[in-house]
This record gives C-alpha cells, structure tokens and sequence, in this order.
C-alpha cells in the first residue's frame, strides 16, 4: 500500500521540485465559472535566464508526463520522459535556454489536482475538484511566468497534450510566444480519441477500489481500473508496425500456448507491464480530469468555429511536427493547423516524420526530430537576437 | 503586338551571371525582381536555396512551401518557414493578398493545373514570378525532329517515363497563356544554354529559339 501513501505525499509535498504558491489574493479563475484558491504548482528549471530574460522556454507535458523533464523522476527513478530533447547539447539546450516546465493543473505530482488536501476540509479533493480544461492549465501557467518575472518565452513546446497547450499559449498570449513547437497533437479533441478516453474513465470507475472517487479517504486504490485504463491506451500511442517489430506474435518465456488466460504472448506481458507500472506514479482521479480536459479542448469553438481566428495577426514562429504512423493524432490534424495558420498568414512551418513508432514517436529517439527542432530553435534564436552559445 | 516591352525596368541583366558567385543565375534574376524586405511565398522551394538567398540579399519574409518530404525537413532544419504542401492542392487555403510576390520556380511544368496554380498566385500575392525551362529551345526542337525522341536536355534530363514534368511549354505559349488569363507581364528574362542573358531587343522568336529557360515577372491586370 506504499504507492496510497505516496500519491497524496508527492501531490502535496513533490520532491525534487520547486513550488510556486498562489494565495487567496490570486485565485485561478476557471473555465467551469469558478475560482480556484489557494492552488500551488509544481515545476523544475534547467540552465539559467540571461540577463535579457529572453531564452525562457516552456516545456508543457502530454496527459501522463510531470515536471520531470530532463532528470530523475523522484518515484520511479527512471531518467526524465523527454531527455532525448531536453539537456546539455540537446536541440532544447539547456547550456543556451532557461527551461521550466510545470506540472499541469489536475496532475498528481504536485501541481494542485483532485489527489491534494482541499485547504478547507483538510481532506483530498477527489472529485470536489472543479473540472479542469486546457486553457485553465495554460492560465495557471501565465500566472507562474507572471511570478518568475518572465514577460516572453523564447519557445514554447510540448507533444499530444502538451501541444494543445502550445497552440492554447499562441492563441490565449500571441504576444508573449515568439516561437511555438507543437508536435503530434490537434486543436480539438476528435471523437475516436473522446471515445478511447471514456472507456479507460469507465475502466477506472468499474474498479470497486475507486470508491466513488473517495479511494484516498478509504484507503484503497483502484489500480487494477488505472492499469486497464492505461493498457488500452498506451495502444493508442503505438503502430500496427510497432507492435509487430517489438512483438510479433511471440510467446512470453514459453514455447507454447498454455490454454489458459495467461498472458501467453509478449504483447500481453508488455501491456500489463505498462499497466502496472503506470498506477505506481499515477492517481485514479488525476487521469480523470486530464482526459476530460483534453476531451474538452476544441481551440476553434473559442473563435466562431473559425481557427484561423485563433491566430490572426500572431507574431509567433511556429514549427508544426507530425508523424506518419500516428493515428492517434495524425497528419492531417497537423494540416489541420498548418492551414489556419496560412490562412492567419503566421509564420509557420511544417514537417512530417516518416516512422513507424506511432504517436509515441515525439517522445522517442528520432533523428529528424531533433535535427528540425535544432534547426527551427537555430532561426529563431538568430531573430530573437540570442547568442549561440551563451 | 506584345503586352510586354522588354525594356530593362532597372533589372541589371549585364554581369549576373557574375553578381553572386555560386547561386545559379536563374535564382538571382528571381532574387532581382524582389523588392526589399518583401512577404514572398516560394511554391516548390526544393532544398530552400532561393528563400535563402532571398533573405540574405533582399531582407524578405519568406514562406516556402515543397513537395518532397526531404526537402522540406531540410528547409526546416535550416531555419527557414516551410511547409510541406502540394501547388496543385494547397494554394487554396493561403487568403487573398497574404504576399507581395509568390514565386513559381522551375516548378510550373511539373503541376496538374499549370493555369490554375497561377491563377492562385496571383490571387494570393499581388505578383508572380514564374521561371520555367523553354520547351521551345532549338536543343529540344532538334532531338525531337533529328533523332525523333523526347528530348534529354541539361535542364530537362529525364526519360519521358519517369520525369515529374507534365506540362512543358514554350516561351509562346507561357505569353499566351497570360494573355488568356488576363495577367499583365511586366518583366521577362531569356537566358541562353550559358546562363546568359539574351538581348533584351531581341524579336520574342528569337527569345523561343535560343532561351532554354525564362523568367517572367507578373502581376495582376488593373
């Protein structure tokens, strides 16, 4: 029972994190028409602000992901989910940037969500926590840069959700993103993916343990409901072609079938692996609210139905990231973009990775990632007026 | 009987050739009919050679759209705004007026709708620079009347089976085509086999037979 007594730890107390508190004189004015006060966030920076304070970049994490970016994650001791990217020499470089990146609103690993001790009962919030959308998550986030004293971000990115905070960012503060990175994501939430979020919710909510939502005062964990939830979804983050490379049909540490319900095959094994795994540093309830945030987010609906709307006039650099075998967010959500932002006549780039990975692919070790992301930060930086090397 | 003088309009055709050592001589004639600091939508823009040059020789705004996955991630990579996009498809989405120039190069004969594409570029920017290989050119004429097979040329060196050409034209035919449509031409270029450019009081005969490629500067009809 370890992992019970840890979430509400880490959701009030994240370790290796910096904390930034809002008090009642700053309350979170929430899209579900309430305000949200005291509330506190989690967040980690990397490499140092120059003087200019114009090297700040965002980093925004997808539904699972934390603050843990570039380091040790302090649960599960795993280096951090996008390291690939971030660090010393990496295309984000934190030798040339000031990175940060917070935890969302409704997270568990510190951020303020519904596994914190609601200040007013001294108990968890549970499902008294007001629902939570994308453009509250990037709010909460222009009040953080409000504190740290950082009027502009040099660059803002982040894949799947965290791109939908990216594109949330350039239509909600044009003037405080001078360039944008959203990768493998979509400015609406498409029905298919709605539909994948409900049955994982139903999953976590058929699990007796979930109490009702209530599993942190009675002292359970639904986390056979969160493990299900997750094998189902980390599907979706996965290709056809991938499974079939890492797994084909092979058994697990077997040479036949057992006639039984086993996990037999090594795709099974995996899959409950994940699972597994994924409940020892996540909460239930935390992955409620983030999917339903992500199912709520439709940018266009904020501007007539007209997406263009969402960037007219935008001074941001964008560089629009997709990849082939991701059917989660695929190409032509990408396009989906690409087009508004021609239509609002922004800057925009837009290139599509060939890989089989799926839409995990962003968070995974591809060259031609890198070598654009590093290309577009390189045109950015040199219109931003910042050094090469500093 | 021409909508075009061939006057020099300012563009230094004398030493071009000699103007930027390194860039290819088409690229800097196209680079010449740019103003300063212009918004210029490049379609086809390949490995981003000319929106280079255009940015570091005419301080522009330049926007890139290409085909080929390759060449646009190798845009990206150099900085440079590129998306990847298809002429014949995608014009559609850009809004009226969004640039000051949208520039077609050595792209045109390789489009489904030759006439649409340019009718897009002009609605989109309020010019067009379209240069494209002289289908018109005596190399070509010969191959086909001497040897009688699709000509193979330095500028057009693919089998008739695998090229991406579709839609070669002629000088002639390029003016008629812009007369049909109402497109005023403003300025146009013929460069020899050497890059050269050919002189500017030349009859437009002259111009079809020994241009082996053009670059015409248009813009819309009042």
């Amino acid at each position: 029972m370890t992992e019970v007594a840890d979430s509400p730890r880490e959701a009030d107390q994240p370790r290796e994190s910096l904390i930034a508190y809002f008090g009642p004189d700053k309350p979170l004015r929430l899209d579900a028409g309430v305000d949200l006060a005291p509330f506190q966030i989690a967040y980690k920076t990397y490499g140092t602000l120059n003087a200019q304070r114009s090297n700040a970049v965002l980093i925004c994490h997808a539904l699972t992901g934390d603050q843990h970016v570039a380091s040790i994650h302090p649960v599960t001791r795993k280096s951090g989910w996008w390291e690939t990217m971030v660090g010393p020499g990496r295309p984000i470089d934190t030798e040339r940037y000031f990175v940060i990146c917070p935890n969302v609103m409704g997270a568990c690993m510190g951020t303020t969500g519904p596994s914190s001790t609601d200040p007013k009962t001294g108990k968890p919030w549970g499902l008294d926590f007001p629902v939570i959308t994308i453009r509250d998550m990037v709010r909460a986030q222009a009040m953080l840069l409000d504190h740290l004293g950082i009027d502009s971000l040099f660059t803002i990115a982040g894949g799947s959700m965290g791109g939908m905070q990216v594109l949330q960012w350039a239509a909600s503060y044009p003037e405080r993103v001078f360039s944008a990175l959203p990768i493998a994501c979509a400015t609406r939430h498409s029905a298919q993916n709605i539909a994948f979020h409900e049955v994982g919710r139903q999953a976590i909510m058929a699990d007796p343990e979930w109490c009702a939502g209530r599993y942190l005062l009675d002292g359970t964990n639904p986390r056979r409901g969160l493990a299900v939830a997750r094998m189902g979804a980390h599907i979706t983050y996965l290709s056809d072609a991938a499974l079939h490379r890492k797994f084909g049909r092979k058994f697990q540490d077997r040479a036949n079938p057992t006639f039984s319900f086993d996990a037999d095959f090594e795709v099974e094994s995996y899959l409950r692996h994940q699972g597994i795994s994924f409940v020892e540093r996540f909460d239930a309830n935390s992955y409620l609210y983030l999917t339903r945030a992500m199912d709520y987010f439709d940018l266009a609906a904020d501007y007539d139905g007209v997406l263009a709307k969402a960037f007219s006039r935008s001074p941001t650099r964008f560089c629009v990231i997709s990849f082939t075998s991701d059917w989660l967010f695929p190409t032509s959500e990408s396009r989906a973009i690409v087009h508004a932002l021609n239509a609002a006549s922004a800057r925009v780039s837009f290139a599509e990775i060939v890989t089989d990975k799926g839409h995990d692919a962003f968070l995974l070790d591809e060259p031609e990632l890198f070598a654009i992301v590093r290309g577009f930060l390189d045109g950015a930086g040199g219109a931003r007026g910042l050094d090469s090397r500093s | 009987m021409s909508t075009l003088t061939r006057a020099d309009n300012g563009l230094n055709v004398a030493g071009i050739s000699h103007t930027s050592a390194g860039a290819r001589v088409d690229l800097v004639l196209v680079a010449q009919m740019v103003d300063n600091g212009a918004r210029v939508l490049d379609v086809g823009c390949g490995d981003g050679e000319l929106l280079r040059l255009l940015s570091e020789t005419r301080g522009v705004d330049g926007r890139g759209i290409e085909l080929s996955r390759e060449g646009v991630n190798e845009c990206v990579a150099k900085g440079l705004a590129v998306i990847q996009g298809d002429a014949d498809t995608d014009l559609g989405d850009y809004p009226d007026d969004a640039f000051d120039y949208v520039i077609l190069s050595q792209t045109l004969q390789a489009t489904r709708h030759p006439r649409t594409v340019l009718e897009h570029m002009l609605r989109i920017g309020s010019r067009a620079i379209v240069s494209f290989p002289n289908f018109g050119h005596w190399q070509v004429r010969l191959q086909l009347l001497l040897a009688g097979h699709m000509p193979r040329t330095d500028m057009l060196p693919f089998s008739w089976y695998d090229t991406p050409n579709i839609h070669h034209c002629t000088i002639k035919d390029f003016r008629q085509l812009c007369t049909e449509i109402g497109v005023k031409m403003e300025k146009a270029v013929a460069l020899n086999a050497w890059g050269s450019p050919l002189r500017l009081n030349a009859p437009w005969w002259f111009w079809n037979l020994f241009g082996e490629q053009a670059v015409f500067l248009l813009s819309r009809k009042d």
